[in-house]
């Protein structure tokens, strides 16, 4: 193994009311491909911020913590340009490449080949790029723009710039979630090729088969602190995943940590029936019934296409194929309007950006999807509104100075009621909830989960989405594992258990283990 | 302001000075541009001043109306100066069937022409300032076509709606002032009012909240065409002609100024009737004060400016919260 050529000790980074990163230390090696991962939130994104420049750390408590150490000597560098300078490139998830100018173009940006009285070497240019995106297995016409590439192209152009810059240190950040299984293929042999080179290479992911495929060593951070470092060969896929989720595999622990009662009654037929949803990159013939009165939890890590499910049963994410059957009838899908008008109503993940309306008042965000009703000949009814309103405030006891305060003035807790009295004003028959409790005081997530369940034992069928293990084995009557943008297991009945939901998460793919990439079998 | 820019409890002072700053600054604006006037301006508050200041910002105020709409959904309207010149030549042209009837046609054809503005924005999703752009141009021309030069207007019932009053009070205004009230009500009291708000404020949160937001958006653009179209009919039966070629021009800026100035953030959500007319009502003053001074044109616009800063400043404050 090579010589440490990036390396943290005690790295913390601090935001306004969050510590995003608490004493991380992490080093990555010459010629090694280095895994990062950890749930949301674990301050994955923070710490290649931090490495690239784009944040600064936190000053240190002591000396010799706090500090970066790169290529033997400590260094901070003040911009990502900086960063690039020295030799860390970094290649995101979203490609951050200019797409109407030509590939070559793209290569070369801010670094252009000049001939004569400093204009372009085009001819240069262009060669140059041939011999560099060639030298990655990729053959393309350097000189179309950038946009008419597939997505698994663009990202080799990123990463051939991110080559070419005579990177030490390469970061890619998720770089297989948009990729086909022959891309994937071809990057993970510019991978070994960059570890030949003795190039570091950290490498985030969520995906395990890849972790593992590709991969020397690991480095698991959870809730800002790193947990574990090493080689990921000593590391089977169970340890890993309960590191990663916190909770120790066999463990037994004593029930009623949340505010979740019993069991529910789940003899009925289903309301709803989410029929082989598949949604390119995302879902692969995702399939599942809700039965009225129950909690039906949905696991798995983050990307596993979780969030992604609940979108396309709730009309929000448009899927490829397959169908949702409310109630025995089926749903026009990719409709908001046509889900709702069903009975199904999604809390969704991003409650700020896509959830409330934060310059309006509480009163408005609750009546705002039930306002057709609520009106007469497109009058709003203010009487109605606010004996509705009222009855919400007082039921899910939301703590507003009054009903005409901004929503986005509230705390998160309140923030989350008034979504949910959003959807009961629509008297729904199935509430799609993701991550209803995330972002919210102790206090708030006791009630919201007390909530959850007096709506089931109300008769309403509950989809509920939490990356807190432990809320989801205890608020869920049945859990669907997904794994991969595919359901891999439901557990029922006994088998509802932190145990069972992690083996199954951790569970090899079934088959072929060859290059493990999402979407691999499409049809 | 000195003694407001120290300490932590002055601080919350300050917060809230610069809150109602910028919610009632511009009716204080208003207030004081009058006080001045009374003060340094002879025969200002003569009645035949009054008139004529309202006939000449209520075709501003209509238009702003629509504008304040389009603003508050996120969005903006460039075309609605073009619109009033094809109403002023679809006016012309059917006016031989009778004058209610040349108006209805005129009306449509600006609603029409918000249905493509909407239509351009909802379903394609091309950027309101883009999409309005394209009628803009499009708009002025069609309005040339359709009348190549400038054509008198000779139709009774026409001249007295420029010219005539009802005790005292010069229909122009009358029709504005309902038009500002009419409007008021849509967004206070209607659903599409509300669903307009919401889908200014946050759109991911409104789409997935269920709303129409594309009948809405195209809604929103056909209201500000038909007001406009409304405002183009109104300033043709003033000049009792119909010019294509001038009419409307540059009143998206001065209808943009009116809503900004009256305190209606760009970034939408929000829609303030009263402020908007308010705003253009200012405007209409500060110009009207620096002529009746003999200041230069020029001084005029750049006074005009020195106002738009102002209003926006408060905004930016407003967006940093």
């Amino acid at each position: 193994m090579g010589a440490a050529v990036l390396s943290v000790s005690g790295l913390s980074k601090t935001f306004p009311g969050v510590r995003a990163l608490d004493g991380v230390d992490f080093t990555a090696r010459a010629g090694e491909v280095h895994a990062l991962i950890g749930e949301n939130g674990a301050g994955k994104s923070t710490l290649i911020k931090v490495l690239t420049g784009v944040y600064r750390p936190d000053p240190a408590a002591e000396p010799g913590t706090g500090v970066i150490t790169y290529d033997g000597s400590q260094v901070e560098f003040a911009t990502p340009l900086a960063a690039q300078h020295a030799g860390i490139s970094t290649i995101y998830q979203e490609v951050n490449l200019v797409p109407l100018m030509s590939v070559a173009r793209n290569l070369f940006l801010g670094r252009e080949p000049r001939g004569r009285l400093g204009l372009i070497d085009f001819r240069r240019m262009h060669r140059e790029a041939e011999q560099a995106l060639g030298g990655l297995g990729v053959r393309v016409d350097v000189r179309r723009p950038l946009r008419e590439l597939g997505v698994g192209a663009q990202q080799m152009v990123a990463l051939a710039r991110a080559v070419a810059v005579d990177a030490r240190v390469v970061i890619m950040d998720e770089p297989t979630s948009s990729l086909e299984p022959r891309e994937v293929a071809t990057l993970f042999g510019v991978i070994r090729m960059l570890r030949a080179r003795g190039i570091a290479v950290l490498y985030v992911s969520h995906r395990l088969d890849e972790l593992y495929e590709v991969c020397d060593t690991v480095t698991v951070l959870r809730d800002g602190r790193s947990v574990h470092s090493g080689p990921i060969a000593a590391l089977d896929r169970l340890r890993l995943v309960s590191l990663m989720l916190g909770r120790d595999v066999g463990d037994v622990r004593e029930e009623g940590l949340t505010k979740f009662s019993g069991s529910h009654d789940t003899e009925a037929q289903p309301i709803l029936e989410a029929q082989d949803l598949t949604v390119r990159h995302q879902l692969r013939g995702v399939s599942l019934a809700i039965r009225p009165g129950e909690v039906v939890g949905l696991g798995g890590l983050l990307g596993s296409g979780r969030s992604e499910t609940a979108k396309a049963i709730a009309g929000a994410l448009p899927p490829d194929s397959g169908r949702v059957v409310v109630a025995g009838v089926p749903v026009r899908t990719g409709s908001t309007p046509a889900a709702i008008r069903a009975g199904v109503s999604l809390l969704p993940e991003d409650r700020k950006a896509e959830g409330i309306v934060p310059g309006l008042s509480v009163r408005e965000n609750i009546a705002l999807a039930a306002l057709p009703g609520l009106s007469r000949f497109g009058l709003v009814d203010e009487a109605r509104i606010d004996r509705v309103v009222d009855t919400f405030m007082k039921r899910l006891r939301i703590k507003a100075s009054g009903p005409h305060q901004k929503v986005g003035e509230l705390s998160g807790g309140n923030q989350q009621k008034v979504l949910l009295a959003r959807w009961l004003a629509m008297n729904p028959k199935v509430l799609l909830l993701d991550e209803p409790t995330r972002g919210i005081d102790v206090g708030a997530k006791a009630e919201v989960q007390k909530l959850i369940d007096e709506l089931a034992d109300d008769g309403l069928g509950v989809l509920l989405i939490s990356s807190d293990v432990e809320e989801l084995i205890e608020g869920s009557d049945r859990v669907v594992v997904l794994k991969d943008g595919a359901v891999v297991e439901e557990l029922t009945g006994d088998a509802v258990t932190e145990d069972r939901l992690m083996r199954a998460i951790a569970a090899a793919p079934a088959a072929q283990a060859t290059t493990a990439a999402p979407g691999g079998d499409d049809d | 302001m000195t003694d407001l820019s120290l300490g932590g409890r002055t601080r919350v002072d300050r917060d809230r000075l610069l809150r109602l700053l910028q919610d009632y600054g511009v009716h204080l604006g208003v207030a004081v541009l009058l006080l001045v006037n009374i003060a340094i301006t002879p025969h200002f508050l003569s009645a035949e001043n009054f008139r004529t200041q309202a006939v000449q910002v209520a075709p501003v105020l209509i238009v702003a109306l629509g504008m304040a709409l389009a603003i508050g959904s996120e969005g903006v309207d460039l075309s609605v100066g073009s619109v009033m010149a094809l109403s002023t030549s679809l006016l012309s042209l059917y006016l031989g069937y009778g004058m209610w009837i040349a108006l209805l046609v005129a009306v449509l054809g600006g609603a029409a022409v918000g249905v493509a503005n909407g239509a351009l924005i909802a379903f394609i999703g091309v950027q309101p300032i883009v999409a309005t752009l394209a009628l803009m141009v499009a708009g002025r021309g069609l309005a040339q076509v359709l009348l190549p030069q400038l054509k008198d207007v000779h139709d009774p019932t026409m001249a007295s709606l420029g010219s005539g009053d009802l005790l005292g009070v010069p229909y122009l205004v009358l029709i504005a002032v309902a038009l500002a009230l009419l409007v008021a009500f849509v967004v206070r009291r209607t659903t599409f009012g509300r669903q307009l708000l919401a889908i200014g404020d946050s759109r991911p949160a409104a789409r997935l909240a269920g709303l129409p937001v594309r009948r809405v958006l195209i809604l929103v653009y056909v209201c500000s065409g038909a007001l406009a179209a409304v405002a183009g009919v109104l300033a043709t039966a003033r000049l009792t002609a119909s010019d294509p070629t001038s009419l409307g021009n540059l009143m998206e800026l001065s209808a943009i100024t009116a809503v900004v100035v009256g305190g209606t953030p760009l970034s939408g959500g929000r829609v303030r009737v009263g402020g908007t007319v308010a705003g253009a009502v200012l405007i209409q003053l500060l110009t009207a004060t620096l002529i009746k001074h003999d200041v230069s044109p020029s001084w005029t616009q750049i006074a005009q400016a020195v106002v738009i800063i102002l209003a926006v400043y408060a905004a930016r404050e407003r967006g940093k919260r």
